[in-house]
């Protein structure tokens, strides 16, 4: 009896305790649209997966809350020579598990994502090789007069040699081809918030890095993050108080949210174009056309354009609050002329002509790749432009699945059309869309050239711009690019899409910029 | 020579069986039981409605070049915003309600009854063997049913349609997920079926009619399906009539989480699918509609075979 009694004291103790501890404790929870990818930042380039990396991992430098480059992990920098950068390193940082932060960390880092193997080394095109001085002086050499390394190196962020070295992780992973690795479902970087537990597609639980470097702006203990796909249920999840954020409020239910004295909305134009891009192969994927590539016509992908109705969709599919673009960049990012912008006219007619002239008056079947959570209201994007386009003959086998599914049909080209959206992140350059998307597939450059497209003058033009530093002339050169591809239409844009927030009523505030990142360091709970 | 062929039909037997069945006991108790007849005049119009989609709707929502965006999202006809033909509205791509209804209702019925079909027929065929032949091969069936119900009918059932959608290929996907649905629902419910036409086999095996038949050295598979089959098959068919419902519903399930009828063609389960994504934005009637048919059905379904299990029931009547 007498124990009995104890351990029922006990007991009442530590639950009294461990409420009181929760209730004194700013939990955010984060109701996400879907599950980051993986936990390896390297694994794939995806901006979502990285901007949640980001409260875990840091790179050498991060964007401040006005997208201007400001120093992190490394202190200061200056270049040499025209190939050659050295950055002086933070002192007394250290990594989740302990470890200290040295140069070592920073060569094993970019090895890892410079390997032929890493989805991400198209994110740092002009590396070459790296060099330790001393345990905070690193050199790093890149292609000559290379003008974006620091915009490449927001993106980079450094791992901790010994553990990479410990858990046998140095190779890199890739979500696109299924490779697997340690740093797949563990983290262990620099960043204010450390991974606490990950149940993949369920719950990952992030906790404040006490030891963080930097003076914390945010007053979080906690971040639970939960991807919720359904998108009505991200509704009645915030409007319930399940949860206190959401990056991707959908747009139907801006008003309802809105309404809500308790949740405020935060929507706007973000720097993404979703574009449609094309098998550019020798053959169709599933098409009744088999002998030829029927994309590989320019009077075809003029077709397509031009049964466009974009105006519908931006008012019915996009609420009103996409952009229409005939630019493959948004406004904001260097290298964006106003010429580039206009579209070629919604005209049915038109389109029917070109395709008969192409030699398809009755059209053709071809398969329509589509992702139903990646980007805003896709699916339905989808949808609607496959209806548009029947009605000039042009019948698309729509398929709809998971980004997880169809990211490998993308990366192995099996798709005759598909769509992509491309925010120039964390560049903020055009250089980004045309080295990474737009450029033919050699070495790092490419990587997104998902359907073989190929054009050597456009290439010439990339590879000039990525030797220049006279921003002018480099930004000359990338537009001349962008208009040779819009003159082939060798992609078909549509929009830079909404980006819409929503918060509940425990947010007092947090900074929404351009690039559509949540960075919870500068959020305030009540 | 069997014992059948020695009685002589009365004449004109067709006219007087039917005779017989409407003054019988069953058409009595289903005109007793006004839930039975309101859930079969539901089911009836519903079913061929369903069947006169293409007569009855103004739109072929399958036929992409007939949606049009500006037609998106129309209130039902009675609301101030409500636009003829479209009866109860219009969904985000333009698709009319009412067609779209029609069209899925008749994907979910014909999924429905042809897996109730396949798995009836899967059932009769194990339950048979396994209660007739016994032994050895009876364990083996059994135990193949046991893991069949030990794995959840729905978790199954996506597994197998998931493995079948990405065995095919892409331009043939769309054209076979009803026969892969129905399948998928098949493989799951047959169990039930094959457990029932066993015990009731193997009770009838021991009566004195398939004795004499076996004396007569009838072989067994004529035994089986003559002799004993139609003994146990009122059992099967209350069961199936209940399962009915089930089936639908599963096929609804699977449409709703995305491994079921695609979008270009939806079934009532994709409907409310589509539907559910708008249902805060006020476009109720996309989600309303579709849901409370797909209710209707399921509701005539039970009430039906919940009353074919009482009147087929001597214990009850």
């Amino acid at each position: 009896m007498k124990s009995f009694l104890k351990t029922s004291v006990a007991c009442i103790a530590a639950l009294t305790l461990t409420t009181f501890s929760a209730a004194a404790e700013n939990v955010l929870k984060w109701g996400a649209q879907r599950d980051v990818v993986s936990l390896d930042p390297y694994s794939y380039g995806d901006t979502f997966t990285i901007a949640v990396l980001n409260h875990v991992y840091e790179g050498l430098v991060r964007y401040d809350d006005n997208l201007q480059i400001a120093p992190a992990l490394a202190t200061s920098w200056e270049v040499v020579s025209p190939t050659l950068w050295r950055f002086h390193l933070r002192q007394g940082v250290t990594f989740h598990d302990g470890a200290p932060f040295t140069a070592d960390d920073v060569l094993a880092s970019l090895t890892r994502v410079s390997d032929p193997a890493s989805p991400l080394r198209g994110n740092l095109p002009a590396y070459q090789s790296a060099k330790k001085i001393d345990d905070f002086t690193v050199e790093v050499t890149t292609t000559p007069n290379y003008p974006l390394l620091l915009n490449d190196l927001t993106n980079i962020v450094i791992f901790d040699k010994e553990w990479l070295v410990a858990n046998k992780a140095e190779a890199p992973t890739d979500v696109g081809k299924g490779v697997e690795g340690y740093a797949t479902a563990h983290a262990n970087g620099t960043g204010p918030f450390k991974v606490v537990s990950r149940k993949p597609d369920a719950e990952t639980v992030f906790e404040v890095n006490k030891a963080w470097w930097d003076k914390p702006r945010h007053n979080i203990d906690k971040i639970v993050f939960t991807p919720i796909t359904s998108a009505a249920t991200r509704v009645a999840a915030l409007l319930s108080g399940e949860i206190d954020f959401t990056n991707s409020a959908p747009l139907q239910d801006i008003p309802r949210l809105q309404a809500s004295s308790d949740i405020k909305v935060l929507a706007s134009n973000e720097l993404r174009t979703v574009f449609f891009v094309f098998n550019r192969t020798d053959k169709t994927i599933a098409s009744d056309i088999t002998d030829k590539n029927p994309m590989n016509d320019i009077k075809v992908r003029q077709a397509m354009y031009q049964s466009i109705d974009i105006d519908a969709l931006q008012k019915k599919v996009m609420r009103g609050l996409s952009r229409n673009t005939g630019s493959m960049v948004a406004p904001a990012i260097p290298g964006y002329v106003e010429a580039l912008d206009s579209r070629l006219p919604y005209d049915p007619d038109a389109a029917k002509k070109l395709l008969a002239e192409a030699g398809y008056p009755n059209g053709f079947t071809f398969s329509f790749v589509c992702e139903n959570d990646g980007y805003v209201n896709e699916e339905e994007i989808c949808q609607a432009v496959s209806s548009m386009w029947a009605r000039v003959g042009l019948k698309a086998t729509l398929d709809v699945a998971p980004t997880s599914l169809q990211t490998a049909k993308f990366e192995s080209g099996k798709f005759d059309v598909g769509i992509l959206g491309w925010a120039n992140e964390p560049m903020i350059d055009s250089y980004s869309i045309l080295v990474q998307v737009v450029h033919s597939k050699t070495g790092t450059s490419g990587v997104f050239n998902w359907g073989g497209w190929k054009y050597p003058e456009v290439d010439a033009l990339i590879d000039a711009a990525g030797k220049e530093l006279d921003r002018e002339k480099r930004l000359d050169f990338q537009s001349e690019a962008l208009t040779k591809i819009k003159d082939d239409v060798a992609f078909l844009p549509l929009h830079q899409q909404p980006m819409a927030w929503a918060t509940g009523s425990k947010v007092e505030s947090l900074v929404q910029l351009t690039d559509n990142k949540p960075r919870h360091w500068l959020t305030k709970m009540k | 020579m069997s014992v059948e062929q020695t009685v002589k039909m009365p004449a004109a037997p067709r006219f007087a069986r039917l005779r017989t069945f409407l003054d019988g006991d069953l058409v009595y108790g289903f005109l007793r039981t006004p839930s039975a007849v309101i859930s079969a005049i539901v089911l009836l119009v519903i079913a061929l409605t369903a069947i006169a989609a293409p007569l009855l709707s103004p739109q072929d929502p399958y036929d992409l070049t007939q949606l049009y965006l500006d037609k998106a999202e129309l209130p039902p006809i009675w609301t101030a915003e409500g636009q003829a033909p479209y009866l109860l509205g219009t969904d985000v791509q333009g698709r009319d309600i009412f067609s779209a209804i029609l069209y899925g209702s008749r994907i979910s019925l014909m999924i429905g009854f042809a897996s109730v079909i396949v798995s009836v027929m899967i059932g009769i065929v194990v339950g048979l063997t396994s209660g007739y032949v016994g032994g050895r091969i009876d364990n083996l069936l059994m135990r193949i049913g046991d893991l069949v119900l030990s794995i959840p009918t729905l978790l199954v059932a996506i597994l197998v349609s998931a493995i079948f959608r990405e065995l095919l290929p892409v331009s043939m996907r769309d054209a076979f997920t009803p026969v892969i649905l129905t399948t998928s629902i098949a493989i799951t419910s047959w169990v039930q079926y094959a457990r029932i036409v066993r015990a009731s086999t193997m009770v009838e095996a021991r009566k004195e009619y398939v004795l004499a038949a076996r004396i007569l050295r009838l072989p067994p598979l004529r035994i089986m399906l003559t002799h004993i089959l139609p003994n146990v098959m009122t059992a099967v068919l209350v069961t199936a009539t209940l399962n009915l419902g089930l089936a639908i519903l599963a096929e609804a399930t699977l449409s709703f989480l995305g491994v079921g009828m695609p979008v270009t063609q939806p079934s009532l389960g994709t409907l409310i699918r589509i539907g559910n994504q708008y249902f805060f934005s006020g476009s109720w009637w996309v989600v309303l509609f579709p849901a409370l048919q797909l209710s209707l059905i399921i509701l005539a379904v039970n009430l039906l075979g919940d009353w074919l299990r009482d009147a087929l029931n001597p214990k009850l009547r």
